[in-house]
């Protein structure tokens, strides 16, 4: 293992790690207000939202539409790797068919 | 549980998950954190072959690619890192891109008080290497319940397990999934992420929240780039549920 590559992941696994620990203590010291409460239940939903639209905004009808389907699927069924299996197969038909 | 007692419960999973005082454990927790988590494993998987097979590519070493997944443990920083790299590497833009692309995590770890707060803060400290998009989606998906932070360390083991797994063997077998779009893996992300989020929804719907961040995601995403819509998106979605918070006692 040559010194300065493992030098160059020591530097990003620092950063990576870094980040997550200071959130987590900005988190630990977000005072116990109603309003703060709620932004912070609703935020890991919002987070889930920001993922994925830009994704989707990348892409085309095939997955917009799959995308419909998984979101269909996830709100009858919450075991998650039906949704994500029918999400799967939707997008590989959509993409032979449009 | 020993198979003895499993056995005496009369063999019934569901009670054999549960303990003699008849709340489940903080085992029982981590695998069922291992369980939620498989399906998203897989697709972690898929992506770690193709990261193996890029960095043989890239020339590094077997070890060293190893030591990257194992250290590092940030898929899309990873990949980009793998765009940006020469020989020697460039230490600084690696990582400044990796702040970049990262800083998502900050909000995510933001939200783990809930689930590893009551541990000793070593101990919590330490579980937040496991914070990744995939796995922390799952454990905030699964909601509030006994031993959460045992679920999310199970979610974090298979994530782990499955990234360094498939670092290896992309390295060694090469690009047998050279384009994941054929079989229509790489919809598997934008699918998990989605399901989660109206998994998450259906239990406290706020569809404003949802639009805020949207769109604030969508705008990042066109002028900004990086970790920006994660983080404009997630803060703007928060910042109207405060908003909200104040007329009424609904979020």
């Amino acid at each position: 293992m040559r010194p300065e590559v493992i030098l160059a992941f020591l530097a990003m696994a620092a950063v990576s790690y870094g980040i997550r620990v200071a959130g987590y203590l900005v988190g630990t010291r977000i005072p116990n207000h109603p309003r703060l409460r709620a932004a912070l239940a609703q935020l890991p939903a919002a987070i889930l939202i920001a993922l994925v639209v830009p994704m989707l905004a990348h892409a085309g009808p095939p997955e917009w539409i799959a995308a419909g389907v998984v979101a269909a699927a996830a709100w009858f069924v919450e075991l998650l790797v039906v949704p994500l299996a029918i999400g799967v197969v939707a997008v590989v038909l959509l993409r032979a068919i449009i | 549980m020993t198979r003895r007692g499993y056995r005496r419960l009369g063999g019934s999973w569901h009670k054999a998950l549960m303990s003699s005082s008849g709340q489940p454990s903080a085992t029982d927790a981590f695998t069922a954190g291992v369980v939620r988590c498989l399906p998203v494993g897989l697709g972690v998987l898929v992506y770690g072959l193709v990261f193996g097979a890029l960095t043989a590519q890239k020339g590094l070493s077997l070890a060293e690619a190893t030591s990257m997944s194992a250290i590092v443990f940030a898929g899309s920083a990873q990949f980009v890192a793998l765009g940006l790299w020469t020989v020697p590497p460039p230490v600084l833009a690696l990582a400044l891109a990796t702040f970049l692309i990262n800083f998502r995590f900050f909000l995510m770890a933001a939200t783990m008080d809930r689930v590893i707060g009551d541990w000793p803060r070593p101990r919590a400290l330490l579980a937040l290497f496991f914070v990744t998009d995939e796995n922390w989606a799952v454990t905030m998906a699964e909601g509030e319940r006994r031993h959460w932070g045992a679920f999310f360390l199970g979610t974090g083991v298979v994530v782990y397990a499955s990234w360094l797994l498939a670092t290896v063997l992309g390295y060694l077998i090469g690009s047998v999934v050279s384009d994941p779009r054929q079989w229509g893996f790489d919809f598997a992300f934008p699918a998990m992420f989605l399901a989660l989020a109206v998994a998450i929804g259906r239990k406290a719907p706020a569809p404003l929240v949802w639009i805020a961040s949207a769109v604030a995601a969508l705008a990042a995403d066109r002028w900004i780039g990086g970790s920006a819509p994660v983080l404009l998106g997630g803060l703007a979605g928060a910042g109207v549920a405060a908003l909200r918070a104040g007329g009424r006692r609904a979020p």
